[in-house]
């Protein structure tokens, strides 16, 4: 394996993989993995006893269904899911802690795990003894586990507090504790779930910078997330479940565009008629989005230029009414407002039975996301005199190659300048 | 999803899922030595008394029958030459069953009580089962010598038959694993094992050589009920008790092959104990592939 020389950017859509030379870290081939849930769980013998004839049904829950990839080495590959969509099961498949009902997964070099919080720390020792035994159970000889307790405890910045038992310790020092167990280890395949939900945000870069030197050694890191920022920043190549099934195996952006789809396109289209306010002079009768071409889309790309639209109808005659739209995030967020008040003060004359239809059009600089439009139909002024308000009809994903992190992602325009002194010039000027 | 057929050679070692055993026997005996030393260390310094605890409790049970069985109501106490050290004899057999105890009744949960290990990293099961017993075996360790400074107080001297020690703690070692391991993984699935062990392990208690001499039960069914004597003797710890007392307190008290009457009635406890060794062995076996996903 051909090592790069120099560190290595972040991933970034589209970055390759790395070439496959070499045997491959983890070869999966076609796993199925079923869980057996009991209806009524015999949980005694004495159950067993007085009921010797009566066979506990099973029902079975499939929790992972013919999956196959295989990861190369020095790659980072992402396992993207819902909550139960097996991601989880996978990994501990992949670490051997469940077995698997069908196919084969073979892997090569020492494997660490970091699976949940706390990897089975006793909670009456402390730190010392907790790292030792990990350590061992990882496979390493109690002697080099010694050897390594000091940078452990320093990674995980616990020095002060070794004496403590772990019960003392709070959420974030186990999680700590755990994952800098994890990586002293000198695995060359590391096993991580979910590292990214816990520990503050200082320890969390410290973890990124972590995996990116391992990246850089050319070791292997396999990662469970539900944090598709995160699988574009990090990951060659994910995986993506649902229900078991996998459904996407490739780049992350694609990945986190089909976990954005799955995860929000197919919210059933809530009827939003509960809690209208207004006086009901005229109501919103149906809302919806459109994009370029007229289609109106569950998930729409960022970039395009989209149209909100509202068919309104007049109970009475209304003289120069205000239409709205609010663009709310998931966090119920106004990202975007528009109103008809601002340009089209004198909207017209509107008579009772009329329908009209207001359009609010933009190009779509959402960031990628879940968006519900909120309508509001007003009387001429302050726009508070409300006559309808129609909210929760539906909503629109938006899907874009990365999620940065901002509301909006507006197009910049990004230089660099070595010429300081006339660019400070030009500013005094 | 990948089409292309993965070539199988050179692909590694295969990941097969959980195991009670392990191909690497060093990783293996580290575990078990390391759990065990944890728990040893949480016993030790668990406590304002630490240790001591540890040791008083088989000497306080044997205070407490002795008062009762010895002072009060004279058993072992006839004045016949092989209840000759009853003292230390009893001590010795309390601690050999307090070692049994505590193996056993530590195994039963043990599995169960570290889940949080079971479900988070891939070790043989085995080492769990195994560890309680080791740390029973260090406890033992302690108690023994204890033992050891009582008989020389009790004028027991010492003798070449004390060689036979490793032989009986080995025949003891193997049937409280044998039942450790069975425990162990019984109660992964059948909760109301520890209430019943408990009551188990008190018959076991009364009905070993521990008070009543193997002797005194001899006398009572020997010419009339000889196959109850036979069914009594087929307990492993029968004869772990009878040789021990025999071997390391006082050549007065018979063998055990000489109590049951000849050295083929030792195939019946042997026997026992080892097929409590391989039913363990072969339940825990087979039920470790599953245990993460039964807890």
């Amino acid at each position: 394996m051909r090592r790069p020389a120099v560190a290595r950017p972040i991933p970034f859509p589209g970055m390759p993989r790395p070439s496959s030379s070499g045997p491959p870290p983890i070869v999966v081939e076609s796993i199925s993995k079923t869980f057996r849930v009991p209806e009524e769980r015999t949980h005694t013998l004495k159950e067993r006893a007085l009921h010797p004839l009566r066979r506990t049904r099973h029902e079975t829950f499939k929790a992972l269904q013919e999956i196959s990839f295989d990861v190369r080495k020095g790659e980072f590959f992402g396992i993207a899911g819902r909550n139960g969509s097996g991601k989880s099961t996978l990994l501990k498949c992949l670490a051997g802690i469940y077995g698997v009902d069908c196919g084969r997964i073979w892997c090569n070099g020492r494997l660490s795990t970091f699976i949940e919080l706390g990897v089975g720390f006793n909670q009456d020792l402390a730190a010392r003894d907790n790292v030792v035994l990990n350590g061992i159970m990882m496979g390493l000889s109690p002697r080099e586990a010694r050897a390594r307790y000091d940078a452990v405890i320093d990674f995980a910045e616990l020095r002060e507090f070794e004496e403590l038992k772990l019960k003392n310790y709070s959420s974030g020092m186990h999680v700590r504790l755990a994952f800098s167990v994890a990586i002293q280890v000198d695995a060359e395949i590391l096993l991580v779930d979910e590292v990214l939900a816990v520990g503050d945000a200082a320890f969390q870069q410290k973890c990124f910078d972590v995996f990116n030197r391992m990246r850089d050694e050319g070791r292997t890191i396999v990662f469970v997330t539900h944090d598709m920022g995160a699988l574009n920043r990090f990951c060659h190549h994910a995986l993506l479940l649902e229900r078991g099934a996998p459904v996407h195996l490739g780049e992350p952006h694609e990945v986190a565009d089909r976990y954005l789809e799955i995860n929000f396109g197919r919210d059933p289209e809530a009827a939003g008629a509960e809690g209208r306010g207004g006086d009901g002079e005229a109501r919103v009768l149906d809302a919806w989005i459109e994009d370029e071409h007229g289609e109106r889309p569950g998930s729409l790309p960022q970039g395009q230029r989209i149209t909100l639209r509202a068919r309104v109808s007049f109970m009475v005659d209304v003289e120069d009414p205000a239409a709205s739209v609010y663009v709310l995030n998931d966090e119920h967020v106004a990202v975007l407002v528009a109103t008809t008040a601002r340009e089209h003060e004198r909207s017209g004359h509107f008579t009772a039975g009329e329908e009209v239809v207001f359009s609010f059009a933009f190009d779509n600089v959402l960031a990628p996301g879940r968006y519900s439009p909120l309508f509001t139909l007003a009387h001429r002024g302050t726009g508070l005199d409300l006559m309808d308000r129609f909210e929760g009809s539906f909503s629109f994903v938006v899907t874009g190659p990365e999620a940065m992190g901002g509301l909006v992602d507006l197009p910049v325009e990004v230089a660099v300048s070595r010429d300081a002194a006339a660019l400070s010039e030009r500013v005094g000027a | 999803m990948s089409t292309e057929a993965p070539p199988y050679a050179g692909l590694g070692r295969p990941i097969r899922g959980p195991r009670a055993l392990t191909d690497d026997w060093v990783r293996f005996w580290h575990l078990t030595y390391n759990i065990a030393r944890n728990e040893f260390k949480l016993k030790f310094f668990g406590s304002v008394l630490g240790y001591v605890w540890q040791v008083m409790r088989p000497l306080l049970l044997f205070g407490v029958l002795y008062v009762f069985f010895v002072v009060i109501s004279h058993v072992g106490h006839g004045g016949k030459p092989s209840e000759k050290y009853y003292g230390v004899q009893l001590l010795g057999s309390i601690v050999l069953f307090t070692f049994f105890g505590e193996a056993t009744a530590g195994a039963v949960r043990s599995v169960v009580d570290r889940e949080n290990l079971v479900r988070k990293i891939q070790f043989p099961r085995m080492v769990i089962p195994l560890a309680i017993v080791l740390l029973g075996f260090f406890n033992l360790m302690m108690n023994l010598i204890v033992v050891l400074i009582f008989a020389l107080i009790s004028g027991v001297h010492p003798m070449l038959s004390w060689l036979e020690l490793p032989l009986i703690l080995a025949m003891l070692i193997v049937f409280s694993t044998g039942m450790a391991m069975l425990l162990a993984s019984l109660f992964v699935s059948f909760r109301d094992i520890q209430p019943i062990w408990e009551v188990f392990s008190q018959i076991l208690f009364y009905s070993s050589p521990l008070i009543i001499p193997v002797l005194t039960v001899r006398e009572k069914l020997v010419p009339h009920h000889t196959f109850l004597f036979h069914l009594y003797t087929l307990n492993p710890l029968v004869a772990v008790f009878q040789q021990f007392r025999h071997a390391m307190v006082t050549h007065a008290t018979p063998s055990i092959g000489a109590t049951i009457g000849s050295w083929t009635g030792l195939l019946g406890p042997t026997g026992v104990t080892l097929a409590v060794f391989a039913l363990g062995f072969w339940v825990f076996n087979r039920t470790a592939p599953q245990v993460a996903e039964n807890l």
